[in-house]
C-alpha cells in the first residue's frame, strides 16, 4: 500500500472535521474491502480515518417496532442479536451469509452499504425492508441512498451513523453465491410489509441493488411463490462474467424469489 | 504392529510446528543488511519491449539496483531450461523459443518477468517498480488452443504456427485396422480444464552472495534443492555447483510448481551479487502466484473407443492439443507425452492404443507438472470415454469395467503404450468401492431424490497412475535429462540418536513422520530418538527430490537400503564384541543376538563400539553411518475405483456431492492416517478441477481469474465427508516395502468421477469445471432425459 496518514477519532464529530479538513482522505469502516483495496495499491489516500473507535456508532436497539444498528455493528453481531433475530429474523439470516467468520467479525454494516458494492448483501435488506439511513447530516431512505454502482446519495463529509428496519410481517432473503468470492450472484430479499410489498435483487444488476417492481406487483395481491410464475427477468442490464451470464442470473432471480418466498412463509 | 512402526497412525510429528506458527518458510528468514526484489511485469501478453528507461527509477529512494534483459545477456547467464527433449513423429527435436530470466525483446505473457528493483525496503522496491517505464509495443496475441495454429502471433519468431512437437504413441496401423473392424466406435471431444496451483505459501526467494567465500546461498521455496543447484549452476550459470547452497526450508505445499526452476531465484542470486553480497529477498504476492506460477493441464482431445458387440474393448484412439504457455517450463514437455499418453490403457485390457500429441505455445503462462501431471488428464480421458460407451451400448458402468479390466493373474502385464504394470487387482478395488458405496442401493436412492426435485447420479472412476518414475535408464532413453533415483543417509551419534539426511523433500506430506516410522520398523531405534533432515544441498546427500508421489517408493528405498548396510556393518561389530561368526549373527527389534543363544548386543551398544573403538575388529573403519542411492526398476503404479453420488438441483443447475467413495490400493501402507489425509487432500484438488476451478484468459491475453475472487477453490463446505480405504491390495514389487504412490490419487480419480455422476445424473455431460449454469444449460437443452 501506499503510504498515508492514519486517524482513529473518538467521536463521530472529530470523524467528521477530519474529513473536512482532508480533501482526499477516506474513511474505513470494518476495512473487509478497503484494506485489500490499500494493499493491491487501487486506492491512493492522504489519510485514512478509522471510525473503529467511536463508540455511538456501534449498537443494536429496538426503536419503533424495528431496528436501529449502528453503522460500525459487524456483520456477526447482527448475526447473533437476539434482538434483530427476533425482530427481523430475515435480517440476521442476511447477516450470517455475508463473507467468512473473519469478514463477519470485522466488516461492518455502515461499510457495506457505503460501498455499495452491486454484489454485497446488505443493500437487498435496506431496498426489501425500506430501511431508512441516518447519516451525520440527515435521514436518506433506502430507495434515495443506492445511486448506482459503488455509488450512494452520501455526501463527500457525510458519514452513516445508523440504519433504522422497520419491522415487516413477513420477509426472507434467499442468495446464489459466486462460487468463487461468495458474494452474492443473484440475492432477493423479499418484504411483505405495512407499506406493501417489497422485492430487492443484490448482485445482478450492472447499477447495483435494484427492485423488481413487477414481482411487487403480482404479490401485492397475492403472497405466494405461485404469484411470480407468469413473469419473466430482463436480462438486460444484468451483469456478465465468467461465472453467470445475464441470462442465468435472470433466470436465477426468478428461482431465488421463490426460493425467499417459500421461505417466509 | 509396534506403535510407532510400520501401519501405525502415528501423528505427524511436523505438525506441532506448522499449527503453531512455528514452521520457518523462506519468507520467515530475515538477515542483516536484508533487501527486497520486486519484479517489473508484463502487463501485455505480447508486446515488444522498445526500452526500459531505468535511470526513470535509479535515484528514487531506497533503491540499489534496477536490473532487466540487457544486464542478464550483458553478463552472460543463461536461460531457463526444460530438462526433457522430446521428439516428433518425424524424429525431429521439439522447437523451442528461449526463455530468459529477464524478458529481451519481447515479453510473452501477462506476469512475464521484465526487470527486477531492489531496494532497502519492499515499499521503496515497490515504488520503484511501479514507477519504472517501461515502453511497449503491443503485439497480437494467441491466448489459447483454438487459435495457436496458424496464428498471426508467433509467440517465438522460430517456431512456426506455435507447434512445439508432434509426438505419437502407439501402433496406428493396428489401432485403424481395428476401428475399421469394430462393431462400434464411441467417440468424443473433450476439454481438460487450466488450473492454477495455489500452495498455501507462495513462492520466495533468498539470494545472499558471500564474497569472503565467492559463493551463495539460496533460500527458496523448492521441491527438490538439489535439481535447482544443478540447473542454477550448469545452465544459468549463477555460481558453480559447489558454490552455491540451496535450501528449502519449511515448504507450505507446492503441487508440482516449486519443482520448476524460475526465473526469480536465479535473479535474486545473481542481484545478490551486483549490489555487492547484501541479502536479496523476494515473496510473491498473490496475485503475482496467480500470474507467474506454471498452471497445470490444459488439453483439448478427441478420443474415440471401438468395441465389439459384446462391449470388450478393442482399440483406443486419441488426439491431443496441450497448451504449454508462453516458455517450456522444467518438465512441460514430459507432462503430455510420457506421463500422459503412456497411461491410456488404464486398468484395461484394450490390445491397442495409438495417441499423438500436438503441443502449442500460447501467450499465457508457462503450464507444467501439477498435482497429477498428465495422468489426471488421461485416467479423466479414458474413464469419461468409457462411461459414454457403457450409456451408448446399454451396459452397466460397472460391468462394462469388469469386462474389460486386466486380470489379476496377468501380472506383470505389458501395455501396448509402453508401461509395464507390475500389481495390481482391480476388479477386487472395484467391488469393494461398489459395496461400500450401495452401488445396488443406488436407485432406491435416485427415486427418493426425485420425489424431492433432485436429479441423482452415481459415477464411477477406475484410475491408474504411474509413481515414482524410472528408471533412469529408461527416462533418459525417453529423452529426460536426468536419472530419477534417489539418495539417503542414517548416520547414528554416539548415544544412538539417528539421523536420516534424504535427498528427497517435504512440502507438506509428513516425511518427518513417514520417514521416522521406516527406520524404527527396520532398526528398532525409538522413534523420539530419529531426525529427518531434507531440503538443503550443504547437509543432504544429492537427490532429486519430492514429486510425482515419489518420495517413499524411491527416497524411502534408498533410506532401506542404506539401513541395510548399517545391520551388515552392525553385524561385524557385533560378532566381535560376542566373539562369534558374522554369520551367525541375526539382527532382529534392534538386537545382534547370537542365532540359536541368547548372547546378544543392542544396537546401542553396537553403535557405541563403532565411535569408542576400544574393542573393535581391526579392520573395520569406525563409526556408524551409512548412504545409500537407490535407481527403481521400474514405476510404482497406484490404482483405485472412485464411486461419487451427486445430486443435481435443476432449477439452478447447483451440484452437490452427497457420497464419495474411494478404494485405492497403494500397495502397502506405512502410516494410513497421512495416507488418507493425501487422498482426502487430492479428492478436494479433483472435485476442484471438476466443478469449481479453471483458469481463464481474455482475449487479449490478460488473467480473468487472478484473485479468489474469481478463481474459484474448493473449500470445506463443496465436499463431503469421504470413505476412504487404503487397502493393502497389491504390494509393489519395485521396492523392498511394497508400496505405491499416494499424493496424487485423488487428484488423479475424482474428476472422472464427478463429471461421469453429473452425466448419469442429466444425461449429458458438461464440460470442466461444471459450474452451476453450464449444468442448468444441459439440464435445459436435455430436458427429456433429465426428467427420467
Amino acid at each position: 500500500m501506499y503510504d498515508f496518514a492514519y486517524h482513529k477519532p473518538a467521536s463521530l464529530a472529530d470523524a467528521v472535521k477530519l474529513l473536512a479538513d482532508h480533501e482526499d482522505a477516506k474513511l474505513m469502516a470494518g476495512g473487509q474491502t478497503y484494506i485489500p483495496t490499500l494493499k493491491q495499491r487501487l486506492a491512493r489516500p492522504s489519510d485514512v480515518i478509522d471510525l473503529g473507535a467511536i463508540a455511538e456508532l456501534r449498537g443494536i436497539t429496538e426503536e419503533a417496532g424495528g431496528v436501529t444498528i449502528g453503522a460500525m455493528t459487524r456483520h456477526g453481531e447482527v448475526a447473533e442479536s437476539a434482538v434483530v433475530r427476533r425482530v427481523i429474523p430475515a435480517l440476521a439470516a442476511l447477516a450470517e451469509l455475508i463473507g467468512d467468520p473473519q469478514v463477519r467479525n470485522l466488516g461492518t454494516l455502515g461499510g457495506s452499504i457505503s460501498n455499495n458494492d452491486p454484489a454485497a448483501d446488505y443493500p437487498g435488506a435496506l431496498l426489501g425492508l425500506g430501511a431508512t439511513v441516518r447519516t451525520s447530516k440527515r435521514q436518506i431512505p433506502a430507495d434515495q441512498f443506492f445511486t448506482g454502482m459503488f455509488e450512494t446519495a452520501l455526501e463527500r463529509d457525510e458519514i452513516v451513523k445508523a440504519v433504522h428496519f422497520p419491522r415487516p410481517e413477513k420477509a426472507a432473503y434467499a442468495k446464489f453465491p459466486n462460487p468463487a468470492s461468495r458474494y452474492s450472484m443473484v440475492g432477493v430479499f423479499v418484504a411483505k410489509t405495512g407499506g406493501g410489498v417489497r422485492v430487492a435483487v443484490t448482485g445482478a444488476g450492472q447499477s447495483g441493488a435494484y427492485r423488481w417492481t413487477a414481482a411487487e406487483q403480482a404479490l401485492a395481491g397475492n403472497w405466494s411463490p405461485a404469484a411470480i410464475d407468469g413473469l419473466t427477468v430482463d436480462p438486460s442490464g444484468l451483469n456478465s462474467d465468467i461465472h453467470a451470464s445475464a441470462d442465468y442470473r435472470a433466470h436465477l432471480v426468478k428461482v431465488m424469489a421463490k426460493r425467499a418466498l417459500a421461505a417466509a412463509g | 504392529m509396534a506403535e510407532h512402526g510400520i501401519g501405525a497412525r502415528v501423528p505427524r510429528v511436523e505438525d506441532q510446528r506448522f499449527i503453531t506458527g512455528k514452521g520457518r518458510y523462506t519468507d520467515d528468514i530475515n538477515q542483516a543488511g536484508q533487501t527486497y526484489a520486486v519484479f517489473v511485469r508484463s502487463p501485455h501478453a505480447h508486446a515488444r519491449i522498445r526500452g526500459v528507461d531505468k535511470s526513470s527509477v535509479a535515484s528514487m529512494p531506497g533503491v540499489l539496483a534496477v536490473l532487466d534483459g540487457d544486464d542478464v545477456k550483458a553478463d552472460g547467464l543463461g536461460n531457463l531450461i526444460c530438462g526433457w527433449l522430446v521428439k516428433s513423429k518425424d524424429g525431429s527435436p521439439m522447437k523451442m523459443g528461449p526463455h530468459p530470466l529477464l524478458a529481451q525483446g519481447k515479453v510473452r505473457y501477462v506476469g512475464d518477468r521484465v526487470a527486477v528493483v531492489v531496494a532497502e525496503t519492499y515499499a521503496q522496491a515497490k515504488d520503484a517498480a511501479e514507477a519504472l517505464v517501461v515502453d511497449y509495443e503491443e503485439l497480437p496475441a494467441v491466448v489459447d488452443l483454438a487459435g495457436a495454429h496458424g496464428a498471426a502471433a508467433l509467440v517465438h519468431d522460430e517456431v512456426a504456427d506455435n507447434l512445439i512437437f508432434d509426438w505419437e504413441l502407439g501402433d496406428k496401423a493396428a489401432v485403424d485396422a481395428a476401428f475399421a473392424a469394430a462393431h462400434h466406435v464411441t467417440r468424443m471431444e473433450l476439454v481438460n480444464n487450466r488450473l492454477i496451483p495455489n500452495a498455501m505459501e507462495p513462492r520466495a526467494a533468498i539470494g545472499v552472495y558471500d564474497s569472503g567465500t565467492d559463493a551463495f546461498t539460496c533460500y527458496l521455496t523448492s521441491q527438490n534443492p538439489h535439481v535447482h543447484r544443478l540447473v542454477m549452476a550448469a545452465f544459468i550459470g549463477v555460481a558453480p555447483e559447489h558454490k552455491l547452497r540451496v535450501v528449502g526450508p519449511d515448504v507450505g505445499g507446492g503441487f508440482g510448481s516449486k519443482i520448476f526452476i524460475y526465473g526469480e531465484e536465479c535473479v535474486v542470486c545473481w542481484a545478490s551479487r551486483k549490489i555487492g553480497g547484501r541479502p536479496v529477498k523476494w515473496t510473491a504476492e498473490r496475485s503475482e502466484s496467480f500470474l507467474s506460477d506454471a498452471h497445470g493441464r490444459d488439453h483439448i482431445s478427441t478420443a474415440e473407443l471401438a468395441l465389439d458387440k459384446d462391449g470388450n474393448f478393442l482399440a483406443m484412439r486419441v488426439n491431443t492439443k496441450a497448451n504449454l504457455g508462453a516458455y517450456m517450463s522444467t518438465f512441460s514437455s514430459c507432462v503430455p507425452t510420457y506421463l500422459y499418453a503412456t497411461l491410456l490403457a488404464g486398468q484395461y485390457r484394450t490390445p491397442a492404443i495409438y495417441c499423438d500429441v500436438q503441443a502449442y505455445y500460447t501467450n499465457t503462462a508457462p503450464v507444467d507438472a501439477y498435482r497429477g501431471a498428465g495422468r489426471p488428464e488421461a485416467s479423466f480421458l479414458i474413464e469419461t470415454l468409457v462411461d459414454q460407451a457403457a450409456m451408448e451400448l446399454g451396459i452397466d458402468p460397472a460391468d462394462i469395467r469388469r469386462r474389460n479390466f486386466i486380470p489379476r493373474d496377468a501380472f506383470p502385464y505389458q501395455t501396448p503404450v509402453a508401461l509395464i504394470y507390475d500389481t495390481g487387482d482391480y476388479q477386487a478395488t472395484l467391488e469393494e468401492a461398489l459395496k461400500l458405496a450401495d452401488y445396488a442401493g443406488f436407485p432406491a436412492r435416485r427415486a427418493e431424490a426425485q420425489r424431492r426435485g433432485k436429479l441423482r447420479g452415481i459415477g464411477l472412476s477406475c484410475y491408474i497412475e504411474a509413481c515414482g518414475i524410472a528408471p533412469s535408464a529408461v527416462v533418459g532413453s525417453l529423452g529426460a535429462g536426468v536419472g530419477l533415483w534417489e539418495s539417503a543417509k542414517v548416520r547414528f551419534s554416539h548415544t544412538g540418536k539417528v539421523q536420516v539426511l534424504t535427498g528427497t523433500h517435504s512440502h507438506g506430506q509428513g516425511h518427518e513422520t513417514t520417514f521416522a516410522q521406516l527406520i524404527a520398523d527396520k532398526l528398532g531405534v525409538p522413534f523420539g530418538d530419529i531426525e529427518v533432515i531434507h531440503g538443503d544441498t550443504e547437509k543432504t546427500p544429492v537427490g532429486m527430490g519430492t514429486y510425482g508421489s515419489r518420495s517413499l517408493a524411491v527416497g524411502g528405498e534408498a533410506i532401506m537400503k542404506a539401513c541395510d548396510k548399517i545391520i551388515a556393518k552392525g553385524k561385524k561389530i557385533a560378532a566381535h564384541l560376542l566373539e562369534a561368526a558374522e554369520g551367525d549373527i541375526e539382527f532382529k527389534d534392534g538386537k545382534f543376538t547370537v542365532a540359536g543363544t541368547d548372547k546378544s548386543k543392542a544396537l546401542g551398544e553396537v553403535v557405541f563400539a563403532a565411535y569408542v573403538p576400544h574393542n573393535y575388529p581391526p579392520d573395520l573403519e569406525p563409526g556408524m553411518e551409512e548412504g545409500a542411492f537407490f535407481d527403481p526398476p521400474n514405476f510404482t503404479f497406484p490404482a483405485g475405483t472412485y464411486v461419487c453420488e451427486v445430486e443435481v438441483e435443476p432449477a439452478t443447475g447447483e451440484v452437490d456431492i452427497v457420497r464419495f467413495t474411494a478404494v485405492d490400493d497403494f500397495g502397502n501402507v506405512i502410516n494410513p492416517m497421512i495416507v488418507e489425509g493425501q487422498v482426502h487432500g487430492g479428492l478436494v484438488q479433483g472435485i476442484g478441477q471438476a466443478l469449481l476451478e479453471g483458469a481463464r484468459y481474455d482475449d487479449s491475453g490478460q488473467l480473468l481469474t487472478g484473485s479468489y475472487m474469481d478463481y474459484c477453490m474448493p473449500r470445506a463446505d463443496n465436499v463431503p465427508s469421504f470413505a476412504v480405504v487404503t487397502s493393502a491390495g497389491t504390494a509393489c514389487t519395485s521396492n523392498s516395502m511394497g508400496v505405491k504412490g499416494c499424493g496424487e490419487a485423488g487428484a488423479i480419480g475424482a474428476p472422472g468421477a464427478v463429471i461421469n455422476a453429473i452425466t448419469n445424473a442429466i444425461g449429458r455431460r458438461v464440460e470442466m469445471p461444471a459450474t452451476p449454469e453450464k449444468v442448468w444449460r444441459a439440464i435445459h437443452s436435455n430436458v427429456a432425459v433429465a426428467a427420467e
